[in-house]
């Protein structure tokens, strides 16, 4: 219970001490408000526009073709390293797996995901 | 060199049925890219349904099990493929002049629903909670693109979008459930959590607290799938605005699916929690009447056949509530059933829709007995199996259920879900005053019946009636498919 109450304490007292430095700040800042203050700060430059704009959804279908190989390397890595004791079949279910991810890129690339116009 | 092949047991006869359906959906994307293969790309999808279909034949009857446990193949799985696959082949032969119509033939429609059958069928296929939650991705993914997959409709994307969204939340709860049950049960293979569990139940500390709500976050994730209320919000605006064959497959697939997975766990694997059959009882109850009052006020056919999909699941959870040999075969039976008369009922509203600017309202199906006599008539049938009346499937799968829970001393629960089937038989009776008796205001567009769904209603209404008359091969193969489970 002891070890408890001074977590308790300490909370409560951190607390305190950041309430007592707005509490300060608020009494003795100027109190000046004007439009500029709010804009984003943006190098000293005027802001060209908002932070919240719309990207381009083609950035997600690359983004979709990249974790194809992403994963590909994933299971590559262990094959490559067991190779050795894994023998022939292990080639031959790799070769399938690699032609699978391979189909499906093909298939991208022919729908003519990968252009960007 | 290390004999990897026996020691995971990797056995490809355990998995045939869902490599076929895999290459079947990637010679399908592959050859959408020529111009000229395109016109058979119908018959590629259908022949590889048909061959999934006899290699699960293949498997009924060998029990086994491998690739580290982490495939498990039954007769209990068997059966739920071949469901899949009913479902699958008549959704096929429903879209394809719907498609056509609509402007939306595009070869990805086959593929996608390919792979999610396939993903079906791993879901049914395993006793692994991890491979479960592989299969359901790999079901859910491709139904969220063939619910968007009128691009150009609002409703539609908006129905891809929802569905997306839901399914994803329903995702995060079932994946985190998982991570509980194998915190406390130490294991994700079903068999071995259960053994676990007889001494993980007893043991009032924390451990017991995990696997509990580790339970509750796995039925809420799989409720989402079956569209248990209170999870079933998505379901009336999802229904609605995706493509009508595609809804066809929605209302029954993923349910079907939903449930063996639900079986296995809930029904097989944790047979002794009485906690349970609480949350069942109350899932049932609340299923059944939400989904029928709801339904009562719909001016929508689709919309009115999607909450009547949610209170037929409330149904099947009522012979999950119950347990046990008998109620678990006439759940099956009850699926099997359901899948017929569903995929007929939506069967009709999709010859409807191809008719330009019909959005499948009551009042368009007004002077469709003068019209389409045929067409009424078998919409009828459909919508009295649906109710429950004989001679249809629809009344013995109720009557089995319901015989199920008086026997088991379930029978307020047995009340209220007949109470429940009075109550549905005024939506579905208005289909068919509507189509009969309403009086015609102008002129009915007539409309097209292609050879494709002429077969698809065949296969449907054939299946309404035949498992009416003859119930009995069905029940011995549903009781067969249970025979032998934990």
């Amino acid at each position: 219970m002891s070890e408890y109450l001074s977590v308790l304490i300490f909370a409560v007292t951190g607390a305190a001490i950041v309430l007592f430095t707005f509490f300060i700040s608020k009494l003795i800042r100027p109190h000046n408000p004007y439009p500029e203050k709010g804009v984003t700060y943006e190098c000293a430059e005027d802001a060209i526009g908002d932070s919240w704009i719309r990207f381009n959804p083609r950035f997600y279908i690359f983004a979709l073709i990249f974790v194809i190989f992403d994963v590909e390397v994933i299971f590559l890595f262990p094959w490559a390293v067991a190779f050795g004791e894994l023998g022939l079949f292990a080639l031959v279910e790799m070769v399938i797996f690699i032609l699978i991810l391979f189909f499906g890129l093909f298939y991208a690339w022919k729908k003519g995901v990968l252009k960007w116009v | 060199m290390v004999d990897y092949v026996s020691a995971l047991s990797i056995d490809f006869n355990l998995i045939w049925p869902e490599i076929a359906l895999l290459i079947g959906a990637s010679v399908i994307l592959l050859g959408s890219i020529s111009k000229s293969f395109r016109p058979v790309i119908p018959a590629v999808a259908l022949i590889s349904c048909i061959v999934a279909m006899l290699l699960a034949s293949q498997q009924w009857g060998h029990q086994g099990s491998g690739f580290a446990d982490m495939v498990t193949c039954d007769n209990f799985g068997v059966m739920f493929k071949q469901i899949f696959l009913i479902a699958s082949i008549v959704t096929l032969f429903l879209g394809f002049r719907y498609l056509k119509v609509k402007g939306l033939n595009r070869p990805e429609y086959y593929a996608l629903i390919l792979f999610s059958t396939a993903g079906m069928m791993v879901m049914a296929n395993t006793a692994d909670l991890v491979v479960m939650f592989l299969g359901l991705e790999i079901m859910s993914l491709p139904l969220y693109v063939l619910a968007g997959f009128n691009r150009r409709s609002l409703e539609s994307s908006e129905a891809g979008i929802k569905y997306f969204l839901m399914g994803a939340f329903a995702t995060a709860f079932l994946l985190m459930g998982i991570a509980f049950i194998y915190g406390a049960a130490e294991t994700t293979n079903l068999r071995r959590i259960v053994t676990n569990f007889s001494y993980i139940a007893y043991d009032y500390n924390s451990t017991a607290i995990y696997f509990y709500s580790g339970i509750a976050l796995t039925l809420i994730g799989f409720g989402f799938k079956i569209a248990a209320v209170p999870f079933h919000s998505w379901v009336p605006d999802v229904y609605q605005g995706a493509p009508t064959p595609v809804t066809a497959f929605f209302s029954v697939a993923p349910k079907a699916a939903g449930f063996a997975v639900m079986l296995r766990i809930f029904v097989f694997g944790l047979s002794g929690v009485e906690l349970l059959t609480t949350a069942f009882w109350v899932l049932a109850v609340l299923t059944m009447s939400v989904g029928n009052i709801l339904a009562l006020r719909q001016d929508n056919v689709k919309r009115m056949l999607a909450y009547s999909s949610i209170s037929h699941a409330g149904y099947i959870l009522v012979a999950m509530t119950v347990g046990g040999a008998d109620a678990v075969s006439s759940a099956i039976f009850y699926l099997v059933a359901y899948t017929m008369f569903n995929l007929g009922a939506f069967a009709v509203v999709t010859v409807m829709e191809t008719r330009s600017g019909c959005r499948s309202e009551f009042s368009e199906l007004t002077g469709l007995s003068k019209v389409h006599p045929y067409l009424a008539a078998i919409l009828a049938l459909f919508m009295f199996a649906l109710s429950g009346f004989p001679p249809t499937a629809g009344f013995l799968g109720k009557f089995y259920i319901f015989s199920a829970a008086v026997h088991k001393g379930f029978i307020w629960l047995a009340v209220i879900g007949v109470m429940n089937s009075f109550v549905s038989v005024y939506y579905y009776l208005r289909v068919i005053k509507t189509a009969y008796f309403d009086e015609v205001k102008g002129k009915v567009t007539p409309v097209v019946l292609s050879p494709t769904v002429i077969i698809a209603l065949i296969i449907t209404a054939l299946g309404t009636l035949g498992l009416g008359f003859f119930p009995q091969q069905l029940l011995e193969f549903s009781q067969a498919a249970i025979f032998g489970m934990p």
